[in-house]
């Protein structure tokens, strides 16, 4: 991974230490402790938090930049990108999971907050609970920011919305290991929140694109007749166009028609970066390697060796 | 134990000093009495035999070899050590549940060393230590490894303060190990070289379950281990472990009756994928399956040769969709027990309604609690399907966003034997979303129908027609768990007097004071503990209760800038041994 270069407006940092490789910013030695000296006045890029983390860490690391106040050496730090860039996260993700502020919690702190992040939370459940008649607990959002966290090796699932204390009752261990699953997955590309597959669906022809979650099909019939439904309205337009008697038709037979007459492939790109045809591989395995679809011409599909029509080659493969 | 102690004993109860005179009209002598009481395991059965003279209660202490202690502090060390002196196994449970979801505050107690020192002295042959919601370091494994030398298995459950280190003791110095159970503990996870301590002499292991650890282990460690121990049944790997390793394993150990998975996720090639199945088609007594860590549903199919003799199939931490969990119980006719999470949905529920006749417990989990969408997850739908097909559910634990009462009236209809319900609607004070009105008649069924229902957790908005309801009818209870519920002190007050054999009560955020707190004085004692918080309880009402019952144990936590006065959680129990002598400075015995 190359690293991005640092453009330093005053022009006096040197290059990154992170490559072995030089980097096309160029800066004399003789700079070198200028540069010390116009820390503070450097513009610099960096993810939000990466100043907290020079404040921490007391070393002075920019994200992209390199050691400055390393004078030891010849001030070329060999801090690998991976330390940086995860120490910004933890800082991030504290921010999140913190009180509101951008501190630190110690470890066992956390339990502190959290006996705080009680009482504020059961006061005002309380207080609302102690009206006259008690039954219009009335309690949609009795919820204040609270750290639920008992350690530090709870992963960070940002607490983006407030919440209870202790409610829903699940044990830490299930919540922190559904959270880490949960930001697994929206690393992934093409995932987002828990168990959907958004991908991206293309029709040669189509002014636009469409996105399906394939998580809630279980088989190639489901996926078909989902598409089928989508894209009816843009073969209508083909009809027309062709010449086809069809405004008056009905939709599905339209489709229909035209799907049998003409040629259109499925056919879905892979982690790789190919192009392959909808229906080879076992319905989980294509899920899991599909990245996005694209309902190709027939005519552009001879490529790929076949001349079936999408509907009559999905029913076969079922 | 010590032979010589033995002849005391029976030297000073046959004499004829002894002042019972129901004394004579038995006819067995001790070791007879002692034989026949050997066979008795329950703990249940054998606190009352030990409650019908003095003769049954001294053969009952000799004969005794298990100890099950569900709180800690109801009892000391001592006693224990004085009353009972041939243990050999060891149950002790520590916390109040509601540590589980923070409730209370670390540091707080139930620390398992002074125990394990007494033990050290009075049964050096102590083989089992089972533990629930207790504290510990890594000196005290360190301790336990090397103080009982016939130590034979571990059971760590939602216990804390240890890391792999002292893990590490335990593999090293337990030369005669046969379980170690570590299961979602609040510990420090340093590493997996834990696991390569066992020594190479190590092959009477049974159970192994190390699930929860997320650190690597030496697969050629766990591999040799898994290959000498013939003995093997319970395997529970962690996420380090890979499919292909897996299979190496399986392959090792066909014998197994339950098997955790690592990683299920992994691109295999067909070879590897047909090797795989055929592993889990050869584990004939497979009859649990768990793990499923991360996105799974690729290789499922491998299980299918497998599902047929599966009794109990763990998949809450399986992200699944309702067709693929669908295709799983469609070839699992036989579950007794299914934990899913609610990604499957409805619909995956009314596949185990048709598929799963045999099935008695469900636990649907919620895969993201605080996503507010209710088009994700489960609703009364999906649990109507299944008690539809599945007429022998007696245990549930539902996690959903929306319940209507008709839907539970309708539910414990079909399935009256329920003796576990444990309904959580997500949101508090939740209405029944058809009617718009409180969910009173949902549990007010549960317990007209449930003639046997032991265990009651309560959600939604109820008022004190709930605990009406549940003081009337629910002559079997035995825990209650009550959260942001009821309208009154009436309610706790019907659940008090109208439950007699309730045990164990957890309150939290409910409208309940000093009234109620007070109408239970003459029942703590027959319960085993009683927790409050965010309640309307004062400190005056605690202290007059502690004054009242002195064999109660009355603890009190205030949260940080609340009033004096304020009771903000308290916890009450009975106890033998008097005031905790380990309590740290937020807690407070009256």
């Amino acid at each position: 991974m190359s690293l991005p270069k640092e453009h330093d407006y005053i022009g006096l940092t040197e290059p990154s230490s992170m490559e072995n490789s030089s980097s096309s910013i160029v800066s004399t030695e003789s700079e070198k402790n200028t540069v010390l000296n116009l820390k503070e006045t450097e513009l610099r890029l960096g993810l939000p938090g990466s100043d907290f983390l020079e404040k921490k860490a007391g070393t002075g690391i920019s994200l992209f930049g390199k050691d400055l106040k390393d004078e030891g050496n010849n001030g070329f730090s060999q801090i690998p990108l991976k330390n940086l860039v995860s120490g910004a996260k933890r800082v991030f993700s504290d921010a999140i999971d913190g009180s509101g502020k951008w501190d630190f919690p110690i470890n066992g702190g956390s339990e502190v907050d959290l006996g705080n992040g009680g009482s504020e939370n059961t006061n005002t459940l309380q207080s609302s609970l102690a009206g006259p008649s008690g039954k219009e607990i009335g309690n949609r959002n009795p919820r204040k920011p609270v750290e639920e966290k008992k350690n530090d090796n709870n992963s960070a699932a940002p607490a983006s919305k407030a919440q209870v204390v202790g409610w829903p009752p699940i044990r830490s261990f299930r919540k922190n290991t559904l959270a880490t699953n949960l930001s697994k997955n929206n690393d992934d590309e093409g995932k987002s929140g828990v168990g959907s597959l958004y991908v991206k669906v293309s029709m040669d022809g189509a002014p636009y694109l469409r996105k399906i979650d394939l998580k809630t099909y279980c088989s190639y019939k489901e996926l078909s007749s989902a598409l089928e439904k989508m894209f009816s309205c843009f073969t209508i337009g083909h009809c027309a166009s062709h010449g086809l008697p069809g405004q008056e038709h009905l939709r599905e037979n339209c489709l229909k028609d035209l799907l049998h007459g003409s040629e259109y492939v499925l056919t879905y790109e892979d982690k790789d970066g190919d192009w392959m045809l909808v229906g080879d591989v076992p319905w989980e395995m294509f899920t899991d390697s599909c990245k996005r679809l694209r309902i190709m011409k027939g005519s552009d599909a001879t490529g790929l060796g076949m001349t079936c029509n999408l509907l009559s080659f999905l029913v076969m493969t079922i | 134990m010590d032979p010589k102690l033995k002849k005391t004993k029976n030297s000073s109860s046959n004499s004829a000093n002894s002042p019972d005179s129901t004394h004579s009209s038995f006819p067995f002598p001790d070791e007879v009495l002692e034989r026949v009481l050997s066979f008795l395991h329950s703990h249940k059965d054998r606190s009352s035999v030990s409650l019908v003279c003095k003769d049954w209660y001294n053969a009952e202490r000799w004969t005794r070899t298990k100890l099950f202690i569900g709180n800690c502090y109801s009892v000391s060390p001592e006693i224990v050590a004085r009353r009972f002196p041939r243990i050999k196994s060891v149950t002790l449970k520590g916390k109040p549940r509601f540590s589980d979801f923070n409730l209370v505050p670390q540091h707080w107690g139930a620390d398992v060393h002074s125990w394990l020192v007494v033990f050290a002295k009075v049964y050096p042959f102590l083989e089992e230590l089972r533990l629930k919601r207790m504290t510990l370091n890594d000196e005290s494994l360190k301790f336990l490894a090397t103080s009982f030398p016939g130590f034979k298995a571990l059971s760590l459950l939602s216990c804390e303060g240890f890391s792999t280190d002292g893990l590490k003791a335990i593999a090293t110095h337990c030369k005669n190990l046969t379980e170690l159970d570590i299961q979602e503990n609040g510990m420090d996870d340093l590493g997996g070289g834990w696991l390569s301590c066992f020594s190479e002499n190590c092959s009477s292991l049974e159970v192994l379950n190390f699930a929860s650890l997320n650190s690597e282990v030496s697969f050629d460690a766990l591999e040799k281990l898994v290959r000498r121990c013939k003995s093997l049944r319970i395997l529970k790997v962690n996420k380090s472990i890979t499919l292909d390793q897996l299979q190496q394993l399986l392959v090792l150990a066909p014998q197994l009756i339950e098997l955790g998975t690592g990683s299920f996720q992994q691109e295999l090639t067909p070879l590897q994928y047909e090797g795989l199945g055929i592993a889990f088609s050869n584990c004939k007594n497979l009859q649990t399956l768990s793990g499923f860590w991360e996105d799974t549903s690729l290789h499922l199919p491998v299980l299918y040769a497998a599902c047929p003799s599966l009794t109990f199939l763990n998949l809450s931490y399986a992200t699944l969709r309702s067709g693929e969990l669908a295709k799983i119980v469609a070839h699992s006719p036989n579950i007794r027990r299914l934990w899913v999470l609610d990604t499957v949905g409805d619909k995956g529920l009314e596949a185990v309604g048709s598929s799963c006749p045999f099935l008695e417990e469900l636990r649907v989990f919620p895969a993201d609690p605080f996503e507010q969408d209710l088009h994700h997850g489960v609703t009364e739908a999906g649990f109507l399907a299944v008690s539809h097909g599945c007429r022998k559910l007696h245990y549930v634990l539902y996690f959903c966003r929306q319940m209507t009462n008709a839907a539970v009236a309708t539910i414990v209809q079909n399935c009256p034997d329920f003796t576990h319900f444990r309904l959580c609607i997500m949101n508090p004070g939740e209405r029944d979303y058809l009617t718009n009105e409180p969910m009173d008649e949902a549990f007010g069924a549960v317990v007209k129908t449930c003639t046997n229902l032991q265990r009651l957790a309560l959600s939604g908005l109820l008022t004190d027609l709930t605990f009406e309801y549940i003081g009337k009818y629910a002559k079997n209870l035995e825990a209650l768990s009550v959260a942001f519920a009821g309208s009154s002190d009436g309610g706790m007050q019907c659940v008090l007097q109208g439950c007699p054999k309730l045990r164990k009560l957890e309150i939290r955020d409910c409208p309940f004071g000093n009234a109620a707190l007070l109408s239970g004085i003459e029942k703590y004692e027959t319960m085993r503990s009683l927790w409050m918080s965010a309640c309307n309880v004062t400190m005056s009402a605690c202290k007059l209760l502690a004054k009242e019952m002195p064999r109660l144990n009355v603890e009190v936590m205030r949260d940080e800038g609340s009033d004096e006065s304020q009771a903000d959680k308290v916890y009450i129990y009975r106890t033998v041994a008097g005031p905790r002598r380990d309590a740290p400075p937020f807690v407070v015995t009256l």
